[in-house]
């Protein structure tokens, strides 16, 4: 026979001023299996929690109800004074009468009423609660970090630096991302290359570090503590351990005009090439979509292929029957810092969104986006740090930028802010004006959104002691006249329509997340938003944590960050799995699934089903070792507790424990009766 | 193919060519123009300025009277009407109590079932069929398309295009053989209904427009609102100043029964104030251009 405590708490006046406390207790109390029932005016408290764990040792109680406020506030409180007063924690429950009842009704009595029924049938429940063990799982003390832009480098040099070994992905020839490309950074102007560089070449140099760059992440299996990460290597069709990144190649390569992607499509690289000179790892691959010699091996020219590269190379080096390679590696967290892309502002979208045609992208070459404009102040670009217009190199004399420029435009289909777009226009005309003194920089604006530390301070500056001139409005179109873009558009401070004329535009483009983040998402069981941001477990108080344990986010790959928002998620990253790694072993709560293998008829719907992809095939053989038949099998460290696997199964063969289908029925029975 | 015919005040009065041409295209097309019995003003220009309740139940009135006569979708070729006709049923759609409202107002049941469709709308669903029975008559001719304001815009009325970018005319053009030129000023003003009232401001806004058709190297402005083309047509004497060349304005439909061999006369074409002589002196064959003033 069952014997069941019931505790009743006030919550000060929160439960109690609506909800008969002692009431509840007394008709608990009438309940066959309870033996204690008692109210008390702060259950969470030392003495209310004195009470439970005297009740537990005098009554020999089997199992614990305590009715009050949500299990998210306090389960685990209570859970844990029982575990100290001997009983398994897995007895205890709550019955929440706060937010589902106290809260939300006024009627005394009535509320009395169904607080009573809310405690009752939990105490059906918890009769038919079984002990459960904590699970506990051995951590792979190994991260895997994926991207290898600032928030990525960021991260892999806390981990390693914190002991962790770490294993950095990065998709393109070389780390560094975005900030690579930048000129130079707000709110301070300090050059972008000049502080990531360092950064870039510590995480090539340090001993915990391995770095896999030209690499993409195939495919994730496991769980926290133990991922296996399947990574696919591109062949670069150079031999990496024989390259000392000479630069013979890159000379002798005969294809010299593809647009660099490193310069925004503003400067031209070999077919054979390193991103940039700092480019780390400093080994070149071949594009072998513009290389002569895959180009003529295509069409089945046999002899004569070009062969310029490997002819120069003195290390031999060059190897171009090189193949994509698979290696598995073994890892406890995995870090996402994929970062961002910018909105195509060209006519054409993918996935429903719409262009800007009106702005002539693509069709008037002086209209260009932010990054190409970072790449025509940089020292490291295309017009070594000339501000030239890109259709005769003409400099501009009058530049206006445009400002939301698909943020915050649903008709466009993005409604949020990219967040950092007012600033680097504003360090754009700072640029600007430093570069060409009688140059004029006029910005179209939504509203200026500059809090961070010395943001706003900064805009003050470009407008005040660098002239630029802010007009706070949209522009509707541009248009060609001559060698001008007119510019038109509505200045809605004065209610006056305006024509401005410009010599070269350029378009704050909203923050997209990466192509494919889609597709990665899935690999990791990650949840994202409709964007394809990823979406963080909790946005106050789990910011760098995603739902499915083990996996953590750093930078714009979760929404539009800066450079010391994304550091700062990044470190908070590393922070969270040094945490991790700190245990020897992970616990675990035992509320998984578990298959009853005799009544499992293997047809796998649950495996279907499962979202985190939790559930495994096993053989059952009998005593000689004859295959009887497949059945399903949870994986404890995957499995969430979602339930759908239970909702699913026909036979009734998999139940999550401590949510089992009798516990269930007998709470629904307890109502109804 | 059966559509509801919706023609308006204009297209029974000053542009009457924009009726006969669309007629004679929609035959060759093999599309039934089945004019609505007992329609009545849309209150273009006048009746939203006036009184918005008004605005609505005129041309609530006028779907009403399609729907009962059976069709699923109206076409309004003159672009103030069909801006009128979308927006009063965008409105009912999105207001449940204004289409309470609406039977009692105009004297009839309505469930506003029917679609409002526009000249270049229905021409771009048959492109295809453009494509075919188009000869080489147009080919080589520079056409500048010109939207004007009422088309395309509001973006969640008109959705059939981009509001700011619009397509849909330049491909139909295209599919005539024409082709279409890249201009900057094909969604700019026209002046519309200030052609009375503000002649001076329509004269200085229709030549902006006709400059900038003429630098791009078009031949002629192709337009589908009787308003413009009464203001870039009828009112060109006054923008043209000596020694610039006349821009023959037409209709979508006129340029489309062109490419179809239709002859001039049955498209309406000396109608036009602007003659129309250099542009048919270049169709192909030469013939079809007998008989124009």
């Amino acid at each position: 026979m069952a014997r069941i405590g019931v505790f009743v708490c006030h919550c000060g006046e929160n439960i109690g001023r609506t909800v008969d406390c002692a009431r509840v207790a007394e008709e608990l109390g009438k309940l066959p299996g309870v033996a204690h029932a008692v109210d008390y005016k702060y259950m969470c408290s030392d003495p209310g929690q004195a009470l439970i764990k005297q009740a537990i040792a005098e009554k020999k109680l089997t199992g614990v109800v305590v009715a009050a406020c949500s299990p998210h506030m306090h389960e685990k409180t209570f859970r844990r004074a029982c575990g100290s007063a001997g009983l398994n924690p897995f007895l205890c429950e709550m019955a929440n009468v706060r937010e589902h009842c106290s809260w939300i009704h006024e009627d005394r009595d009535a509320a009395t009423d169904k607080a009573v029924d809310l405690a009752r049938f939990i105490v059906e429940k918890v009769k038919r609660n079984v002990p459960l063990e904590t699970i506990r799982i051995p951590v792979t003390k190994r991260a895997l970090v994926i991207g290898g832009g600032i928030a990525g480098i960021q991260a892999a040099l806390d981990l390693a630096d914190g002991g962790a070994e770490v294993i950095l992905v990065e998709k393109e020839p070389s780390i560094g991302g975005h900030m690579s490309q930048l000129s130079e950074t707000f709110p301070t102007l300090d050059c972008s290359q000049c502080i990531l560089t360092p950064r870039m070449v510590e995480v090539y140099q340090h001993p915990n570090i391995k770095l896999m760059a030209y690499s993409e992440v195939a495919e994730v299996g496991g769980y926290i503590g133990n991922f296996d990460v399947k990574i696919r290597q591109k062949a670069r069709y150079v031999d990496a351990a024989n390259c000392n990144g000479c630069g013979a190649c890159q000379k002798a390569c005969i294809v010299r005009k593809v647009p660099s992607e490193f310069d925004e499509k503003l400067g031209k690289r070999t077919a054979i090439y390193v991103p940039f000179p700092q480019a780390v790892p400093n080994i070149p691959v071949i594009d072998r979509a513009s290389c002569a010699y895959f180009k003529a091996k295509a069409k089945g020219v046999k002899k004569d292929a070009c062969g310029k590269c490997k002819e120069a190379c003195s290390k031999g080096a060059i190897d171009y029957e090189q193949a994509d390679t698979f290696v598995t590696e073994k890892v406890g967290a995995i870090v996402v810092a994929t970062g961002y892309t910018l909105y195509s502002i060209g006519k054409d979208q993918p996935e429903g969104l719409r262009g800007y045609g009106e702005y002539g992208y693509g069709t008037i070459p002086d209209v260009i986006d932010g990054l190409q404009f970072e790449r025509l102040a940089s020292a490291s670009g295309p017009t070594a740090g000339k501000i030239l217009r890109p259709s005769d190199g003409k400099e501009p004399k009058r530049i206006v930028f445009l400002q939301c420029v698909g943020s915050r435009d649903p008709a466009k289909g993005i409604e949020y802010c990219s967040k950092i777009c007012c600033m680097y226009v504003a360090k754009h005309t700072m640029l600007y004006r430093h570069k060409v003194h009688d140059g004029q920089a006029t910005v179209f604006y939504m509203d200026i959104r500059a809090n961070g530390k010395g943001y706003d301070e900064f805009v003050r500056r470009a407008i005040e002691e660098d002239g630029a001139r802010y007009v706070r409005g949209r522009v509707s179109r541009m248009y060609r006249d001559g060698e001008t873009i007119k510019v038109q558009g509505f200045d809605t401070l004065s209610g006056e329509p305006v024509v401005i004329d410009a010599d070269m535009v350029v378009l704050a483009t909203a923050i997209r997340p990466q192509p494919g983040i889609e597709q990665l998402a899935q690999k990791l069981s990650a949840s994202y938003d409709a964007h394809g941001f990823f979406n963080e477990a909790h946005p106050k108080l789990r910011p760098v944590e995603t739902n499915t344990a083990g996996v953590y986010l750093a930078g714009a790959c979760q929404a539009p960050r800066d450079i010391p928002d994304s550091v700062a998620m990044a470190s908070a990253a590393a922070a969270k799995i040094l945490g991790l790694f700190s245990k020897a072993e992970l616990e675990r709560e035992p509320t998984v699934a578990k298959v009853d293998a005799a009544l499992c008829a293997g047809c796998f719907h649950c495996e279907r089903v499962c979202p985190y992809g939790a559930i495994t095939r096993i053989e059952v053989r009998d005593r000689k070792g004859n295959l009887v038949k497949i059945v399903a099998e949870v994986n404890p460290g995957v499995c969430q507790g979602c339930g759908t696997c239970q909702a699913t199964c026909p036979s009734k063969s998999v139940e999550l424990q401590g949510f089992t289908d009798e516990q269930i029925w007998s709470e629904i029975n307890a109502l109804l009766a | 193919m059966k559509v509801g015919y919706y023609p308006g005040c204009s297209l029974h009065g000053t542009s009457r060519e924009f009726d006969e041409s669309l007629r004679a295209v929609a035959e060759v097309l093999g599309v039934e123009l089945a004019e609505i019995d007992d329609w009545s003003c849309c209150g273009a220009t006048s009746a939203h300025a006036t009184n918005h309740l008004l605005s609505v139940a005129l041309p609530a009135r006028n779907l009403a009277l399609a729907e009962s006569q059976g069709h699923a979708e109206v076409l309004a070729p003159c672009a103030a009407c069909y801006n009128r006709l979308a927006g009063a049923r965008h409105e009912i759609a999105t207001d449940a109590a204004l289409a309470a409202r609406m039977p009692e107002l105009i004297g009839r049941p309505f469930a506003n079932t029917v679609a409002v469709r526009n000249v270049v709308e229905v021409l771009h669903g048959l492109l295809p069929t453009i494509r075919v029975r188009a000869g080489q008559p147009l080919a080589g001719i520079k056409v500048a398309c010109y939207y004007g304001c009422l088309l395309v815009r509001p973006a969640e009325v008109c959705s059939f295009d981009d509001a700011e970018d619009p397509v849909t005319m330049e491909e139909v053009v295209s599919a005539t053989g024409a082709t279409p030129v890249a201009w900057d000023m094909r969604l700019e003003c026209c002046g519309g209904a200030l052609s009375v009232s503000r002649t001076r401001s329509v004269v200085r806004l229709g030549r902006a427009i006709l400059n900038d058709a003429r630098a791009a190297g078009a031949d002629a402005i192709v337009v589908a609102c009787p308003m413009c083309h009464s203001n870039l047509d009828f009112r060109q004497s006054a923008m043209v100043r000596r020694g610039e060349a006349a821009m023959p304005v037409l209709f979508l439909s006129e340029l489309v029964g062109l490419a179809f061999g239709v002859a001039p006369d049955r498209l309406g074409l000396r109608r036009h104030f602007t003659s129309a002589r250099s542009l048919l002196d270049r169709v192909q064959p030469p013939a079809a251009a007998r008989e124009v003033r």
